[in-house]
Parts: structure tokens; C-alpha cells; sequence
């Protein structure tokens, strides 16, 4: 296995961060609109975990999805430009923030019925089994990986798909970030197991992780995925903490300003940077440099947008059925 | 009496009911300290506490299920919904257990339920935050469904749903929300649930229709009145039951009728509405009758064009309505 990057990381981790600074700048100009659920403050999740997988692995994932889709290779040009309701966009604007996907990079979504992808994500994983042992396509040896929030896992959904997962030995790994909200309801308050993966205790192995530490991330979700490839389902709970609001609109009455400040010493990207530091693999003037690239790459990106011509109206009739009808 | 948006009218609405009658609790995801995501029961768990106010875990089953067993033991549940895309997970709950519950008890139980739901787009919801559910819903005996769009109505309807012996689904367009202002009675006052409302006379044409289409429609029919088409605005308000006298009335007067609705047109509300005028008003009608609806694709696309695109505007009213006219 390859050696963790950790100044890759670092960077993708910085441009996860700025894209979405970016985000917010444009919804407060209007021109992105409708409802932006940013991932700041649990990039470290999305870098150390989809770092863990290799070419031939799936990605499913929920509505807050900008992060796992850079983390996936995802150019951030069709992501803005998606978000703009560009024609130029993933979904050629029709889906919007939610609804990233890149068959390509094997990266099948993010879905924004809470819940729902995790039955997908299992039936993706049967299927992988499926084609090796009836098809005999020797070369699927993929692995699932899901990700979803702590809410999600109230739903009959999570214990039906970790049920079946369990049942077959699929190889799918259950991430769940567990970031202590679901939008404005504390974990406390949304669930009595509040150690999430104990959920799960009795289908598979699984453990509570630093979400926050992109090191730890990784190693963790390397021992996830290849116990999933080789044995059956694992079940991740990353513990992280969503900086902003559950979306650009939210006012947060059910946290303070101090609240969210005394979190701000787990921020992901302050923490890795200061371990590169101590380790003599960056300098702060290097730190700074990596700020001022991933600004202009950034600058690129919403010109490009910017740019994009809208969707042809004749572009609401597209896609329905394989043939019109 | 005050002016307030349809979305304070609702929290009013809500507050009094919960005032009057300690069985009643609302029921779903935020609702609690955050107020729900659009605001509607802001102030609600302050004043009356998280027993009475639940922030329930994520799960639209939970809600309505739990909700129904409360219902039929005696309580005044309000369940929100927090977007109407989201009700699918319940679907079973309502279908199976809510709309039958009295027909297969032999009248023994009942399920005086209010599940409020947010619906329509319009707001760039993209495809799973603007869809309309009522024909889902509409078709299944019974339920009752309501979608008033004035602050008066909202207010008046709500009340009268919970006081309802029957499961109430209430509908309310998240567009008008917060852009639709009115005078509302500061008092307890209900809207009978079954009675349309006539939101503009007129004498040439009618459009009957419901939700932030009936704005929609008034302001079309304004367009029209420089042209002197005198058009007739009947707000259903009530879907289930439906005001079939005053849909007749209306076409005995004008003749000719446009039903409008933001769903998908095929098999959408509309398409029952326009059956029943065919069938009982084919006497009166000097043109077919005419639908307007959303387009017939999965969901409404997120990109502002195409977003329009999919929409009735007061504009394409218009023009249905001036072509109608001239038949
Ligand atoms: C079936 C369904 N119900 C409700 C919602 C509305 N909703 C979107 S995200 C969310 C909270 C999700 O919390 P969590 O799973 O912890 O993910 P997080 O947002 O914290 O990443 C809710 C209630 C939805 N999208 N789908
Ligand atoms: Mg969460």
C-alpha cells in the first residue's frame, strides 16, 4: 500500500475548504440558490477515507456531498458550474448541489432522500459479489463505500441495509460521519445510542474514529476496506464537527457562537497543518503558497461557471426514458 | 386582527390550538429549538416545552406511525413534515393504517390526525425539495386534503383540521410561505374543510385551482382585465372534499374553464377536476375544457430556466386564457 501523502492531503483538503468558501460567497450573491449544505470542518472524513480506496471502489453518498466528490478526483469546474444550474455542470444543472455523480471515477452520487442510498450502496455491493461468483468476472473485486450522517441512522433503512449487508458478506464499508447534529437536532436528542457504530454491533466489526485526523482516517478506512474486500461489511463512525450551518440559510438557534468557537481547535485543516509543521514537511510560507494556488485554481472555477451558458430549455425533456416516448 | 404571512398565520394557528387543548403535540424533524427549517413552529418549544414539541429522530415513519397510534389513544398529534418529498417513507403508515383505520375498525377507532407538509417549488428546490404530492394523496378515500394559500385560510383550515375527527393532510405551498400577506382574526376561527372560495369574479372564463397557483391566476387575470377578459378565480382550497357545487356554478357562468395546477398534468388533481366538469357541467361548456400543469417530467430541474420552464407562470396563464377565450 502506498504511503499516505500527507501534504496531498493537506492540499486537497485546503481546496475542499476553499470550494466551499466559494460556495457561500456565490449563494449570498443569489447566483446559486435553493438549499447548500457545506462541508466544513469534516474534510479530513472525506480525504482519509476515500484516500483509502483504490480506482476500482464505489462511492455512494448523501446530499452534502461537495467534499466526497473532490476527495473522489471530481474536477471542481462541472461542480460549480452544477451549482450555478450551468449546462456545463455534472447533471447539466438540473440537479443541483445535491446530486454530484461521475460514473467514471466510480463516484454514483450523492442522494438526497436521507436514508435511501444505503440500500442502494448495498444492492451496488451484492451485485459486485454477484458478477465474481455467478458471472465469473474475476476482476470485480470492488469495494462499496457508503457515507451518511448520524440522522440517517434512525431510519428502518440503516438497519434494513447493514441487516442484508451482514446476512450476504457484501463488501461494503458503512461510513457514518458523525458530526453530533442532525440538521438542528443534537445526537442526545435524535438517538439513544449516541455511539453510533454500536448500532451496528450486532451485524459487523466496527469502530468510532477521529474524524478530524486525516492520518487516522486513513489508516482506519484501509483496514475497513480491506476487510471488506476480503471478509464482509465494516462499519466506520468518523467523529467530526460541521463548522457552518446544516446549509447556507441556517440560522443555528440550536448552538451558540461559543459553541461552535471552543470546536474550532478540532478544525481538521489547522490540526494537519500543525503536524506538518512539527514534522518539517511544511513551512507556514509554504502553507501560505498552498492558500494562494488552491485561491486561484478557485478563481478559475467560478469564472468558469460564471461563463457557462444555461441549459437549453429543450434540456427539461431529456433523459426520461431510453427512448422518448 | 394583524397582517401576517401564511407562514405566521399557521404558527398562530398552531400556538392557539396547542393553548386550547393540552392532547395536542407537534411532532417532527426540528420543529423544536431551530423553529423548522422555514420557521413555522418558531417559539412553539419555549412556550410549551419538548414534550409537547418533539424533535423527532429522522425518520418520516417514526412520525406518522407514532402519530397514528397517538391519534387513535385519544391525542391531538400534529405531524410536520419537513418537505413533502419526504412523506414517502411514511406512505405505507398513511395509506394502510390512517385512511383506513376507521372503515376497518367497524368505526371502533379513528385517526384525528393533522399531518402538515410543505410542498411546490418555485424556490430553486431543485428535484427533491419542490414536488406536489396531492395526487398521491387525493386518490386514496379516507384521507382529507387541504391546501389553502391565503394567511385567513391557513389559519381557519388549520384550526378546523385539528379539530377534524379524520386524518388531515395539510399541504401548504412553501413559496407563499413568507411572499403572502394578510389580514388575519386575532381569535379562534375556523374555515369549514370541504368549501371552495371564490378569489376573483369574473364572467368569461373561469381557472379553478389551488396552492400559489391561485396567485398565480389572479394575477393573470389582472393582466387580462386591460384586455377586457373578465376572468373567474375559484380557489379550491379544499381537495378532499372537493366543492363540486362551486366549480359548476362557476363554469354556468363563464362557459368556458381552465383548471390549473403546479403538479405533473398527467393524471395530476386537475385531470379528476376536469372529469367532474365534463361530466356534470357539459351543458354549460361553450369550449373543451383546458389544462395548464407542470410539465410531464421526473422533477422539477434545479436551473432557474428550466425551473420556469416547468412552471405555470401568470404569463403562460395568460395566454391559455386569452387562446381560451377566443375558441
Ligand atoms: C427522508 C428525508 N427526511 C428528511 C430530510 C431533510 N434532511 C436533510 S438532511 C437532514 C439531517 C441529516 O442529518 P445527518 O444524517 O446527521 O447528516 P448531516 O447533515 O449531519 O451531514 C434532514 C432532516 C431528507 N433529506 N430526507
Ligand atoms: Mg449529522
Amino acid at each position: 500500500m502506498e504511503k499516505q501523502d500527507l501534504l496531498a492531503d493537506y492540499r486537497t483538503m485546503v481546496l475542499i475548504r476553499s470550494f466551499e468558501e466559494h460556495c457561500q460567497q456565490q449563494y449570498t450573491r443569489a447566483r446559486i440558490g435553493g438549499f447548500l449544505h457545506l462541508y466544513v470542518g469534516q474534510e479530513a472524513v472525506a480525504v482519509g477515507a476515500i484516500g483509502a480506496l483504490k480506482a476500482q471502489d464505489h462511492l455512494v453518498t448523501h446530499y452534502r456531498d461537495h467534499g466526497h466528490a473532490l476527495a473522489r478526483g471530481l474536477e471542481p469546474k462541472p461542480l460549480m458550474a452544477e451549482l450555478f444550474g450551468r449546462s456545463t455542470g455534472t447533471g447539466k444543472g438540473k440537479g443541483g448541489s445535491m446530486h454530484f455523480a461521475d460514473k467514471n471515477k466510480n463516484f454514483w452520487g450523492g442522494y438526497a432522500i436521507v436514508g435511501a442510498h444505503l440500500l442502494l450502496a448495498m444492492g451496488i455491493a451484492y451485485s459486485i459479489k454477484y458478477k465474481r461468483e455467478v458471472l465469473g468476472e474475476a476482476d470485480q473485486d470492488g469495494v462499496v463505500m457508503c457515507f451518511f450522517g448520524d440522522g440517517a441512522t434512525n431510519g428502518g433503512e440503516f438497519y434494513e441495509a447493514v441487516s442484508m449487508a451482514a446476512l450476504y458478506k457484501l463488501p461494503i464499508v458503512f461510513l457514518c460521519e458523525n458530526n453530533e447534529f442532525a440538521m438542528g437536532t443534537p445526537l442526545s436528542v435524535h438517538t439513544s445510542v449516541t455511539e453510533i457504530h454500536k448500532k451496528a454491533s450486532p451485524f459487523m466489526p466496527g469502530e468510532r474514529v477521529n474524524g478530524n485526523d486525516v492520518e487516522e482516517m486513513r489508516a482506519r478506512a484501509l483496514h475497513a476496506v480491506n476487510h471488506a474486500r476480503t471478509e464482509g461489511p465494516y462499519f466506520l463512525e468518523a467523529m467530526t464537527y460541521r463548522l457552518r450551518g446544516h446549509s447556507a440559510a441556517d440560522p443555528q438557534m440550536y448552538r451558540t457562537r461559543d459553541d461552535i468557537n471552543a470546536r474550532r481547535s478540532g478544525d481538521p485543516i489547522a490540526l494537519l497543518k500543525q503536524k506538518l509543521i512539527d514534522q518539517n514537511l511544511l513551512t507556514e510560507k509554504q502553507a501560505k503558497q498552498i492558500d494562494k494556488e488552491v485561491e486561484k485554481e478557485m478563481d478559475a472555477v467560478v469564472q468558469f461557471a460564471e461563463e457557462s451558458p444555461a441549459p437549453d430549455l429543450s434540456e427539461a425533456w431529456t433523459e426520461i426514458y431510453s427512448k422518448p416516448l | 386582527m394583524a397582517e401576517l404571512n401564511l407562514l405566521e398565520a399557521i404558527n398562530q394557528a398552531l400556538d392557539q390550538a396547542m393553548a386550547n387543548d393540552e392532547r395536542v403535540y407537534i411532532i417532527g424533524e426540528d420543529v423544536g429549538q431551530r423553529g423548522g427549517v422555514f420557521r413555522v413552529t418558531d417559539g412553539l418549544h419555549a412556550k410549551y416545552g419538548e414534550k409537547r414539541v418533539i424533535d423527532a429522530p429522522l425518520a418520516e415513519s417514526i412520525i406518522i406511525g407514532s402519530s397514528i397510534g397517538a391519534a387513535m389513544y385519544g391525542m391531538r398529534p400534529i405531524a410536520e413534515i419537513q418537505f413533502a418529498d419526504f412523506i414517502f417513507p411514511a406512505f405505507n403508515q398513511i395509506i394502510s393504517e390512517a385512511a383506513r383505520m376507521r372503515y376497518r375498525s367497524n368505526n371502533t377507532w379513528e385517526v384525528p390526525l393533522v399531518i402538515r407538509a410543505p410542498y411546490g417549488g418555485g424556490i430553486h428546490g431543485a428535484l427533491y425539495h419542490s414536488q406536489s404530492i396531492e395526487a398521491f394523496f387525493t386518490h386514496i378515500p379516507g384521507l382529507k386534503v387541504v391546501a389553502p394559500s391565503t394567511p385567513y385560510d391557513a389559519k381557519a383550515m388549520l384550526l378546523a383540521a385539528i379539530d377534524d375527527p379524520d386524518p388531515v393532510l395539510f399541504l401548504e405551498h412553501k413559496k407563499c410561505y413568507r411572499l403572502i400577506k394578510g389580514y388575519v382574526p386575532d381569535e379562534h376561527y375556523t374555515v369549514p374543510i370541504g368549501k371552495a372560495d371564490i378569489a376573483r369574479e369574473g364572467s368569461d372564463v373561469s381557472v379553478i385551482t389551488y396552492g400559489m397557483m391561485r396567485h398565480y391566476a389572479v394575477e393573470a387575470a389582472e393582466m387580462l382585465a386591460g384586455e377586457d377578459i373578465n376572468v373567474e378565480v375559484v380557489d379550491l382550497r379544499s381537495l378532499v372534499p372537493l366543492d363540486r357545487e362551486t366549480i359548476i356554478n362557476s363554469v354556468k357562468k363563464t362557459s368556458k374553464v381552465l383548471v390549473l395546477y403546479e403538479d405533473n398534468l398527467f393524471g395530476g388533481y386537475g385531470a379528476e377536476v376536469a372529469a367532474i366538469i365534463a361530466q356534470d357541467g357539459f351543458e354549460y361548456l361553450d369550449a373543451p375544457v383546458q389544462r395548464l400543469a407542470g410539465l410531464d417530467i421526473p422533477a422539477m430541474p434545479y436551473s432557474t430556466p428550466l425551473e420556469n420552464e416547468f412552471l405555470p407562470t401568470p404569463s403562460k396563464i395568460a395566454d391559455t386564457l386569452r387562446d381560451l377565450v377566443n375558441y
